[in-house]
């Protein structure tokens, strides 16, 4: 950490982008009255956020793969603590994903919550808060600090404007990523034992941790992580946390809660323990390919539109988990963009039941039925979304599933060294998701939106309205934009990509076999796969 | 004259009606009937007028290559989006333009009043749009993105009477049938790049040779391949679903539910012919893998005779033609097979308009009728529409192969080819399909005919008065198309030299199809000829067959008119089989669509329910936990942000006693 901090614009935006909306929070919290002038101050503090990251994505250096929009201040001096900030191409579209949704959560939520108003805007713009932070952060403790805060104003969200099983569904979501973390932060203290006392997450990085620690700091993590994802098996949490939320709570938890696990393993399994990750490529890829293939038929037969795009939303995540340890620039720029893409689509979907929602209070597929006839606009919207999830090219999911794919057949050879079948047959079964995908999405459209109208409770339903609409006017622009530009996005990740290809396909071994050499150290250590 | 085509041309080819699409799907609600339809109408005439001039000038020795912006960019992967205009696209460009231009028209007076008429000219438009996209691209991503587009319309469009059942229902099935395909072609496209390192197709053509050469094989589980078949296999699984090809035809006579014109535009003569056309593409590739080839022509005859077999007892005059557009996409099969690919397309063009007329004069006929569409309450109806009586017995005849009408120029020489090709059983099955084929297409195609506009009247008194001449939007374009169901055939054979033997730039297609020497059926013909043994079967058995099947036709429909009925009651079991199409229907939802369902809902309720939630998470985890935890109960509120706040309250306090211990 001797170079200065690399930022361009010399100014902390990131600490900005991160505080702006906890201190609009504040301020909202103490001096304003009234629902509706707290909706609007909500809605600007987060405008005001989204405009301060736009600078992250003008002014960013794509031919870099070095850590932008540093900021680097001791914090805990004691214990080699920092206050470090900065990002790359893995790291930078997640926090614009971030500062774009919650203006669209908070737009969602003007008129359907009614109760609560201004402690349920507070929680969005502290989420905001820990969701930023937890993108930008460069040291181990700073991130853990905003991955556990990040919890709460979640819990709350659920909790207190959920549905009615809203009790049983918190717990579960607690409980299940509160286990995650606690072993996180046992692999996070076991490296900053072993790598000399520093918590700086670039540190971890360039340390050669030896076989065994990688092995188990790695399961530490991969729990943390795959809870968050979610993975088959620890995945049953999501649909009754996305059955339970309020509109803007689903939106928030599939477009960037999911992300974090995934990012997890980009910037700490991937990384810092390549050794490890190798050395688990056939137990992640099976799981991926159960969640594609798996969770795809049970996404089918779900009763309960909500439940039915949660479970689309895992089996889509087995595409960003497969992608992310085929090791190749084009998988793993394949599973970031799918990650940005799924943002706008499932967050659009999960919009699109709030809208009915709102109208029938219920999310049953049954209770639905011809839709379309009383409100053409928002037919054609979801339809949009629909075949957006379906990824037909054109769309932004289309990019990223075939990115993945085109990895996938062709990987670097150590993913493919450590796999007993050619990763052509493992690409050939994910790509029955372009079959059964279409299966559960456009089944749940046929039977919610087009027939006849028979259901009185239907024809009362009415279009959507100005508000409605609006905030799905981004999303449908920027799922067509980089549906057939994605140019702009792909950009920005290549060098990162590239950079952490060479980091997760090297072997950490060598080094650290020359380090014990080096300490003297006659301990026996694993030389691993 | 060798030039480069004009490239602002060419873009405004798929651009005009991409933006009309966008204009009346995005605005149909504030514009007038007439507005929408103007708007789509003249964009797509626009456009066929500048594909026949693009054409003029393919003819005379002009083509174009060339990229124009970049889809997507990741290391060495790199798909652009470009254009590649030679014979084999300029003979697609008119074929779909101008039926896409007569559909236009049609529209105009058959969907008259019907509440969504801007949305389905934004539709139609929108499909010309992808269709062009797909015969014009010069990689197998453009390629893939038109086929998508095109599927996406067709879904649309199946579905556009969305308030039907039963139309919801065909156009999910046409979806996820054409996934399946889809899935072929997607990893088709995957295993080329990962050969080719390219997705471009000329890079990829060049290199074919080269890279069968190096013997690429491909291993599963024990099981070898060489690459160029896998990926020629699963090019085509695309191109059966697209195309409609056992056993991935079930959806396209269901399509039938969407309205006429699409069946007549997309559901006969273009989107369903992609297939063809991709595999005349890919010539060069299939070429080099004989098993892909034998499959190609082995699945085609199938489709041609099994399809032409359900078509003799169909009722519904759409669903005859439907089985008829599928038997005849199986002889283009068998052509392509055989390796006589430029026959393959010369029938794809004249198909497409004696198919699309015979669909549109159906459409005429549906409309006289108040909908109905049973041929058996129809018969006589020439008395009252003597312009869609005329023009469908010219569809008539063109489809059944008599000469001078187009379909006997370009099916004549598919069976030929098909007689004198060297690929062992499944040549010789080949051959006989195609050919029983024939005299089956000419019984059931004036089968139709004669129920509807002879025979007896059997149109409801109801009706009756009702039943009457279309008017002229709806005949001037069946007129157009009887010109080319008349002449397309002695003008792609004579004028054109369209079945252009081997890779000599004399026939038509010049480069843009190759055959190997060994494989040209063409060729050997006409060795043949010159050596005067073609057969008499081979040369006038087809023409004979016809003749027989309209002639048996005329028997049972004209001047015996109880055959059939004991006819049927005498084939009982065999009748039955054959009205029920096989029982594809019922196979797939027994073998597919149920156990995938009760599979979805076990893994649900026994594995993800009973199992991880209630079994682990419960039982060993929480369970234990809870029994533990029951003396600090009291401590427990039920009021959740109770626990929340305790928790925040905690988390900080933890990690406040955690920095400050030191």
């Amino acid at each position: 950490m001797g170079s200065l901090p690399y930022n361009v614009l010399e100014f902390p935006i990131l600490s900005l982008s991160i505080f702006l909306p906890a201190i609009g929070a504040i301020f909202i919290w103490l001096f304003v009255k009234g629902d509706n002038a707290v909706r609007w101050s909500s809605l600007i503090v987060s405008i005001l956020t989204f405009l301060v990251t736009l600078p992250l994505w003008l002014k960013f250096d794509t031919s870099t793969a070095h850590m932008q929009f540093e900021e680097l201040h001791p914090w805990i001096e004691t214990y080699h603590i920092n206050y470090q900030l900065g990002v790359d191409g893995i790291s930078m579209p997640f926090i614009l994903l971030t500062s774009l949704l919650t203006v669209i959560c908070i737009v969602s939520a003007w008129e359907c919550i009614t109760v609560r108003v201004k402690e349920y805007m507070l929680a969005f713009l502290i989420l905001e808060t820990t969701l930023i932070g937890v993108f930008s952060a460069l040291d181990a403790v700073l991130f853990y600090f905003f991955w556990e805060a990040m919890l709460i104003p979640m819990y709350l969200i659920i909790g207190i404007w959920g549905g009615k099983n809203r009790v049983y569904a918190t717990l579960k979501f607690f409980l299940y990523t509160l286990a995650g973390s606690v072993l996180m932060l046992i692999a996070l203290l076991a490296m900053y034992f072993k790598a000399g006392e520093t918590f700086s997450m670039l540190d971890f990085m360039a340390y050669p941790f030896d076989f065994t620690w990688q092995f188990w700091i790695w399961i530490a993590f991969f729990i943390a992580f795959a809870v968050k994802v979610p993975m088959w098996p620890v995945h049953t949490w999501l649909p009754d946390a996305h059955t339970e939320a309020p509109t803007a709570g689903s939106v928030i938890l599939a477009g960037i809660l999911l992300k974090m696990g995934a990012y997890g393993f980009l910037r700490f399994s991937l990384p810092m323990l390549p050794d490890a990750s190798q050395y688990f490529v056939p137990f992640v890829v099976a799981l991926s390919l159960i969640a594609i293939i798996y969770i795809s038929l049970v996404a089918m037969m779900q009763k309960d539109m909500k439940r039915l795009i949660a479970y689309s939303s895992i089996a889509h995540m087995g595409f960003v988990t497969l992608g992310t340890f085929m090791f190749t620039q084009q998988a793993i720029e394949g599973a970031l963009f799918g990650m940005i893409s799924h943002g706008f689509v499932a967050a659009a979907l999960f919009l699109c039941v709030g809208v009915m929602y709102d109208r029938l209070h219920t999310r049953e597929i049954g209770d639905y039925g011809g839709v379309v006839n009383v409100m053409p606009v928002f037919a054609a919207v979801m339809m949009l979304f629909c075949m957006a999830n379906v990824a037909l090219p054109g769309a932004s999911s289309f990019i990223g599933e075939i990115m993945v794919l085109i990895g996938t057949f062709n990987p670097s050879d150590v993913a493919q060294a450590n796999l007993s079948i050619s990763t052509k047959w493992i690409a050939i079964a994910a790509t029955s998701s372009v079959v059964l995908s279409a299966c559960y999405t456009l089944w749940m459209y046929k039977r919610v939106v087009f027939g006849a109208l028979t259901k009185d409770s239907v024809k009362t339903m009415q279009d959507m309205n100005v508000r409605e609409f609006s905030y799905f006017v981004p999303l449908i622009i920027l799922v067509v934009w980089l549906g057939f530009y994605p140019m702009p996005v792909l950009d920005v990740m290549h060098a990162s990509a590239l950079h952490l290809v060479e980091q997760s396909t090297a072997s950490k071994l060598d080094a650290a076999a020359a380090l014990a050499e080096h300490a003297g150290a006659a301990m026996q250590h694993a030389k691993g796969h | 004259m060798q030039e480069v085509l004009n490239t602002t041309e060419l873009l405004a080819i798929p651009a005009l009606p991409l933006i009309a699409a966008l204009i009346v799907g995005l605005f149909g609600w504030a514009l007038k009937e007439t507005l929408s339809h103007t708007i789509t109408t003249a964009s797509v005439i626009a456009s066929a007028a500048l594909s026949i001039h693009v054409f003029t000038q393919v003819l005379d020795g002009s083509s174009y290559y060339g990229n124009f912006w970049e889809w997507m960019i990741s290391g060495s992967f790199k798909v652009p989006v470009g254009m590649m205009i030679d014979q084999l696209t300029a003979i697609m460009m008119i074929t779909v333009t101008i039926v896409s231009a007569c559909v236009h028209i049609y529209t105009i007076g058959y969907m008259h009043g019907d509440p969504g008429y801007s949305r389905f000219f934004a539709y139609i438009s929108g499909f010309t749009f992808s269709m062009l996209v797909l015969v014009m691209g010069n990689n197998f991503f453009t390629l893939f993105f038109g086929w998508e587009a095109v599927g996406l319309v067709s879904y649309l469009l199946i579905g556009f009477w969305f308030k039907r059942e039963s139309a919801n229902f065909a156009s999910l099935k046409a979806f996820i049938v054409n996934r399946v395909g889809d899935f072929g072609f997607a990893v088709g496209i995957l295993a080329i790049w990962y050969y080719f390192g390219t997705i471009d197709y000329r890079e990829v053509f060049d290199h074919v040779e080269t890279f069968v050469a190096q013997g690429h094989m491909l291993s599963f589980m024990g099981w070898q391949m060489d690459a160029i078949t896998f990926i020629c296999l699963a090019l085509f699984v695309g191109a059966m679903g697209k195309s409609g090809q056992v056993p991935l035809h079930v959806w396209l006579p269901d399509s039938m539910e969407g309205p006429t014109p699409i069946s007549a535009l997309i559901h006969a003569a273009t989107m369903v012919t992609a297939g063809v056309f991709m595999v005349a593409r890919c010539s060069p590739m299939f070429e080099f893998s004989e098993t892909a080839l034998a499959a190609v022509t082995l699945v085609g005859a199938i489709t041609a005779w099994m399809c032409a077999t359900i078509g003799l007892v169909q009722n519904d005059i759409k669903r005859v033609i439907a089985y008829s557009t599928c038997s005849q996409l199986g002889y283009m099969f068998v052509a392509c097979g055989v390796s006589a690919y430029s026959v393959g397309i010369f029938h794809l063009m004249t198909h497409a308009y004696f198919k699309a007329l015979l669909f549109l004069a159906a459409g005429s006929v549906i409309h006289a009728v108040m909908a109905e569409q049973d041929i058996r309450k129809m018969g006589q109806l020439r008395k009252y529409m003597p312009v869609t009586y005329i023009t469908m017995l010219i569809a008539a005849l063109a489809l059944s192969g008599i000469p001078p009408f187009a379909g006997y120029w370009s099916k004549d020489l598919i069976i030929e080819a098909a007689a004198v090709t060297e690929m062992g059983w499944i040549g010789q099955f080949a051959y006989f399909a195609v050919l029983s084929g024939v005299f089956m297409t000419a019984f059931y195609t004036f089968r139709m005919f004669f129920l509807t506009f002879h025979n007896s009247d059997r149109v409801p008194e109801e009706i009756k008065p009702h039943v009457h001449e279309s008017p002229w939007v709806i005949t001037l374009p069946l007129c157009i198309l009887a010109v080319g169901a008349l002449a397309a055939g002695y003008w792609g054979a004579n004028v054109l030299h369209m079945p252009g033997v081997g890779n000599e730039v004399q026939g038509f297609f010049g480069t843009s199809i190759f055959v190997l020497e060994v494989h040209d059926p063409l060729l050997r013909l006409e060795e043949m000829e010159h050596a005067g043994s073609i057969g008499l079967m081979i040369e006038f058995g087809p023409l004979m067959l016809a003749l027989s099947g309209i002639g048996l036709a005329v028997l049972m429909y004209l001047r015996k008119t109880s055959m059939p009925k004991s006819l049927a009651k005498a084939a009982g079991p065999l009748y039955t089989f054959l009205l029920n199409k096989w029982y594809w229907d019922e196979l797939y939802a027994k073998v597919f669509m149920r156990p995938a369902q009760c599979l979805g809902n076990w893994l649900w309720q026994k594995a993800d329910l009973a199992m991880i939630d209630r079994g682990i998470l419960h039982g060993m985890i929480v369970d234990s936990v809870a029994s533990g935890a029951l003396r600090f109960r009291a401590m427990q509120t039920g009021m959740v942000y109770h626990y929340a706040y305790v928790m925040v309250i905690g988390v900080f306090g933890l990690l406040t006693w955690l920095l400050l211990k030191a």
